[in-house]
């Protein structure tokens, strides 16, 4: 029942929120806060109360939820929570947070409509943390869609260009996912004869070769897009640079994660075979998203466009620790999923805050600010260090995982991704450089971060070095569902990686790709 | 007939009973009120009929033009309750034209009547008797402002297509005839299946032309010339009647007709029904995107829901038939939200047609622009609303027989169909256009109560879907004895 609460928290702040509107712009805000602020102390108390017990639950699930929803097609209102949901749950509810706070004196106009979508955004988010049924899942993905279209109302110069564009990648990609599920859904029931779409169920299933790939790739199109990967990101920098900050807080922070989130939840469990036999382009595809992200970031003037690359490039590393799919490379994903969250939400909502000060995103106007913000551009240091992977900050244990897992499987993308962390090291200072230090030829004299700003980059900050300094109680939280994983994957994977030796050496490399969760645990 | 005949009949005979007392009634007195409350106590006492029909005689064959089932049963119901909606709707914005009111609702009850009569034939009479009790009540509610050139126009134009295509329909039926001797479904069936050829050519092409007629009714591409004009300058209650009532009761009898009469019999016109449904769907959603009056993208789009109904149907099987009926639910319900709205926004003078219109809709009449918002994100299958279930119905009916062409073509043009539902949101969104602010119009109450009672069902049917689905699976779903389709 917990878990319900944990949908219908925000759910009913969005409401509230949208009918106090009407009657006082203040309220929306407090009513989110509190939503949100409520959703953080459930995930919290579920934390600590499964934390105490040593995370051993009886089966796969901390907490479960199954009834039936639409029997008639053996689809159930199945939701169930393990350490990996919990901590995508807890870094929703903390973007929650961080946006409602970055948006309090931006947004004046509807405030009660925006959050209300905020809101009910938050709610679709969370559900595709919990659903365990596919058909609920998809639910859940789709039902987060139209309030992050809606909220590009409040967005910048060219935002409906940019939402249209989000949108239709997002639908387009969602819809092959749902044929997907439905492919899976009937293959399944035809070999056994169950109509299911529950995930437990469906795992396992025994498919013909063409179709499971095909499946998969209806799986990952959702997944990569969301991320999202090269060659399907091309919607990511106008949508980042154009919509408002809280929007962006959530996409870059939390809609993306619900990718990285997929392939681990569904994807590896229910086509290891064919995830194997796809892995080097997904490696390929991964290490190039990795170094065009930051090519580009390098080339870009708009400071939320710069972000949007780095961050296209960021989530290369999540695709490659799934693709890879060691023991290390997995639990680096995850890790650097939450950092990224992080990291990135607090840059937008820096960049946000900046914009709402001096009315411009553009690096050449800026310069020199430190002098005049010394706050805001101390925790913009300290943010920017931690997105280019500097040890002791979140963002490296996770890189450092990912391609120490990577190296075991294949050399060549693992080489290629590192050349990517140098590379972001470069543009991560020259922003900084360019807008905080030289001179301040513009004149700019702007307040420093207020209190309730401060308040929020604090709490970012220490999540950031925590995750960088003493991430094993992290790992341990998640280290359950991974290895849940492994028991799913395991029995497959035998059969799957000698093709995949012999496709590679007949390339004359050394590659090795294949799902091989072997390896030490740290 | 026997006492259980009529019985069995009684829905039928409480709606043409009721447009005989109101016919009666408006010679010796008219009055707007009195004739709306007896229309809708008739729909509703036929509508409460057909529990007690259910329950007393299930499946009785009442000669041997109409079947009354659980299938027509529920057609029926479906009929009766949109036709009771659209009463709501008219009745204030008939109270604020000038003209003669009372006609309309005599009208609005025979052409229930011959939808009714659609769901349960099962001879080629009553079908088109059915079809054309149906279609001349329309061509008078089309024209029924008599002092607006855009509906004069526009009933012809239905009326002359619709003439055309009745006259393929009954070439068609006399192309079967003259080959298998007979005009009841059933015969039809078992001759064809006991004659020695079974690609008897002439029955081929009467089949064909049979379902041109259907095509033309249901505006399908590409017989769906009509629908955009006929939609626009038509009454926007009327609109809404034709694109549910009508549309359904065609579905009802294409249903059957192809369903007792296996389709998969003749291969040539499965394909062609594919063709046409791939060619709906993608003509009404891109065609959509071109427009910039409400009425004309609700046209396009219910040309495209056509086509994607016929995914289900051409996918068949009692899992088809069940996605059919549930989409038909969903769509019901959210056109007649979507043109509610138009119904309700628009005062006495014009119809409030134009995108312009809309703009900042939702900041002027928030409660109106949510239920639009609703409808139309149903139309477009977005969860929480019954669109949702219904497009996955649809889909899981397509991919179960690997209808990969059709079902890829849905998901596609779906997503360009978002966009023009979106679009309209967005400009409901946008701040209004600049200019003297008009008062709104009252709202009125009954039109209100339909919107409140639709925007109910439609998130009813997309959070608690079970027990609609359940009746649908033991009414429509039992058409077909095949089981479930399988990859």
């Amino acid at each position: 029942m917990i878990l319900v609460w944990l949908l219908i928290t925000p759910a009913l702040g969005a409401i509230a929120a949208w009918l106090l509107g009407a009657r006082n712009p203040a309220w929306p805000r407090w009513v989110s806060l509190a939503a949100m602020a409520a959703e953080m102390g459930i995930a919290v108390y579920l934390g600590v109360r499964w934390g105490m017990l040593g995370l051993s639950p009886g089966g796969p699930w901390l907490e479960e939820l199954n009834a039936p929803w639409i029997p008639q097609l053996g689809i159930g209102f199945h939701l169930a929570l393990d350490g990996l949901s919990l901590l995508m749950v807890a870094l929703t509810a903390f973007l929650g947070l961080l946006s409602i706070a970055s948006s309090w004196n931006q947004i004046r106009e509807r405030v009660g409509f925006f959050h209300f979508n905020l809101l009910w955004m938050l709610a679709g988010i969370t559900g595709v943390f919990l659903a365990i049924d596919l058909i609920l899942f998809y639910f859940f993905w789709e039902m987060m869609l139209v309030p992050s279209y809606l909220l590009f109302y409040w967005g910048h110069e060219r935002r409906f260009q940019a939402a249209v564009k989000f949108f239709l990648f997002t639908q387009i990609s969602g819809l092959l996912m749902l044929l997907a599920i439905l492919g899976l859904y009937f293959a399944h029931g035809q070999a056994t004869g169950v109509f299911t779409f529950d995930f437990q169920q469906l795992i396992g299933t025994r498919l013909p070769q063409p179709l499971a790939l095909w499946l998969m790739l209806g799986f990952l199109a959702a997944f990569a897009v969301k991320l999202p990967v090269v060659p399907v990101h091309t919607w990511q920098p106008d949508a980042y640079v154009q919509s408002p900050t809280a929007l962006t807080i959530i996409l870059a922070g939390a809609m993306s994660k619900t990718g990285g989130y997929g392939l681990i939840r569904f994807l590896l469990p229910l086509f290891p075979s064919a995830a194997a036999d796809f892995a080097i382009f997904a490696l390929a595809l991964a290490a190039a998203s990795i170094l065009y992200g930051a090519l580009l970031a390098y080339g870009q003037r708009d400071l939320k466009r710069l972000l949007a690359y780095s961050s296209l490039g960021h989530m290369g590393f999540v695709l490659l620790g799934v693709f890879a799919a060691t023991d290390l490379s997995l639990q680096g994903a995850v890790l650097f999923m939450l950092a990224h969250g992080v990291t990135t939400g607090s840059l937008f909502a820096l960049l946000g805050a900046l914009q709402e000060r001096t009315g411009t995103r553009e690096m050449g106007r800026l310069g020199g600010l430190w002098a005049t913000v010394p706050r805001l551009g101390g925790v913009a240091l300290l943010f920017a260090l931690s997105a280019m992977g500097l040890p002791g900050l979140g963002n490296f244990v996770g890189e450092f995982l990912v391609l120490v897992g990577t190296f075991q499987v294949d050399v060549a993308m693992a080489v290629a991704a590192a050349a990517g962390i140098v590379a972001s090291a470069i543009y991560a200072l020259w922003f900084i450089q360019r807008t905080f230090q030289g001179p301040n030829e513009r004149g700019w004299v702007l307040s420093d971060l207020l209190p309730r700003e401060a308040a929020a980059m604090a709490a970012s900050a220490a999540a950031i070095v925590w995750l960088g300094l003493y991430p094993q109680p992290v790992i341990d939280t998640f280290a359950q569902s991974l290895a849940n994983l492994r028991q799913q994957v395991g029995p497959v994977d035998t059969g799957s990686v000698p093709d995949a030796v012999s496709h590679s050496a007949s390339e004359g490399a050394l590659i090795a790709p294949g799902l091989r969760l072997t390896g030490g645990a740290p | 007939m026997t006492p259980s005949d009529l019985v069995a009949l009684s829905p039928y005979m409480v709606v043409a009973a009721t447009a005989v007392v109101l016919m009666l009634m408006v010679a010796f007195h008219r009055s707007h009120a009195p004739a709306a409350i007896l229309t809708g106590a008739g729909l509703t006492a036929a509508f409460g009929t057909l529990f007690a029909v259910h329950s007393s005689s299930p499946g009785r064959q009442v000669t041997s033009l109409l079947l009354v089932d659980d299938f027509a049963l529920f057609f029926v119901g479906l009929i009766l309750a949109a036709a009771l909606a659209v009463l709501l709707l008219s009745y204030g914005y008939l109270r604020d034209r000038p003209g003669n009111r009372e006609e309309y609702y005599l009208l609005i009850l025979l052409a229930v009547l011959g939808g009714s009569v659609l769901a349960a034939s099962t001879h080629f009479a009553s079908l088109f008797l059915g079809l054309e009790i149906l279609s001349i009540s329309l061509y008078a509610l089309i024209a029924y402002p008599r002092t607006l050139d855009e509906g004069i126009e526009a009933a012809i134009k239905y009326l002359v297509l619709s003439a055309t295509s009745a006259a393929f329909l009954l070439f068609g039926m006399a192309l079967i005839y003259s080959q298998l001797g007979t005009m009841r479904f059933s015969l039809i069936a078992s001759t064809q299946s006991s004659g020695a050829n079974p690609e008897n050519l002439l029955v081929l092409a009467g089949s064909a032309m049979l379902f041109v007629g259907i095509g033309f009714k249901l505006s399908v591409v590409p017989f769906h010339m009509w629908a955009p004009d006929v939609y626009q300058g038509a009454p926007a209650p009327v609109a809404a009647f034709i694109s549910t009532v009508s549309k359904g009761a065609i579905f009802a009898v294409l249903l059957r007709y192809f369903t007792v009469v296996d389709i998969r019999g003749y291969g040539s016109l499965y394909v062609m029904i594919a063709v046409v449904s791939f060619a709906s769907m993608a003509a009404g959603n891109l065609l959509a995107l071109l427009q910039d009056n409400v009425k004309r993208i609700l046209a396009y789009s219910s040309i495209a829901h056509m086509g994607y109904l016929l995914v289900a149907f051409v996918a068949g099987g009692a899992l088809g038939t069940t996605a059919v009926a549930i989409y038909l639910v969903a769509y019901f319900a959210a056109t007649l939200a979507a043109f509610g709205v138009v119904v309700l926004i628009s005062g006495p003078g014009e119809e409030v047609q134009e995108m312009d219109g809309y703009r900042g809709l939702f900041w002027r009449r928030p409660w109106l622009a949510t239920v639009l918002t609703v409808a139309l994100l149903s139309l477009a299958g977005i969860p929480l609303t019954a669109g949702f279930i219904g497009k996955l119905y649809l889909l899981a009916a397509g991919v179960g027989p690997a209808l990969w062409a059709l079902v890829l073509t849905l998901v596609v043009t779906s997503t360009i169909g978002l966009f023009y539902y979106l679009r309209v949101v967005t400009a409901m969104l946008s701040r209004p256009v600049e200019g003297p602010v008009e008062a709104h119009p009252p709202l009125s109450a009954p039109g209100a109560m339909a919107l409140v009672a639709l925007t109910i069902a439609l998130f009813w049917l997309g959070i608690f879907p079970t027990p609609v689905i359940q009746i649908l699976q033991d009414t429509v779903g039992r058409l077909t004895g095949l089981p479930l389709p399988t990859l």
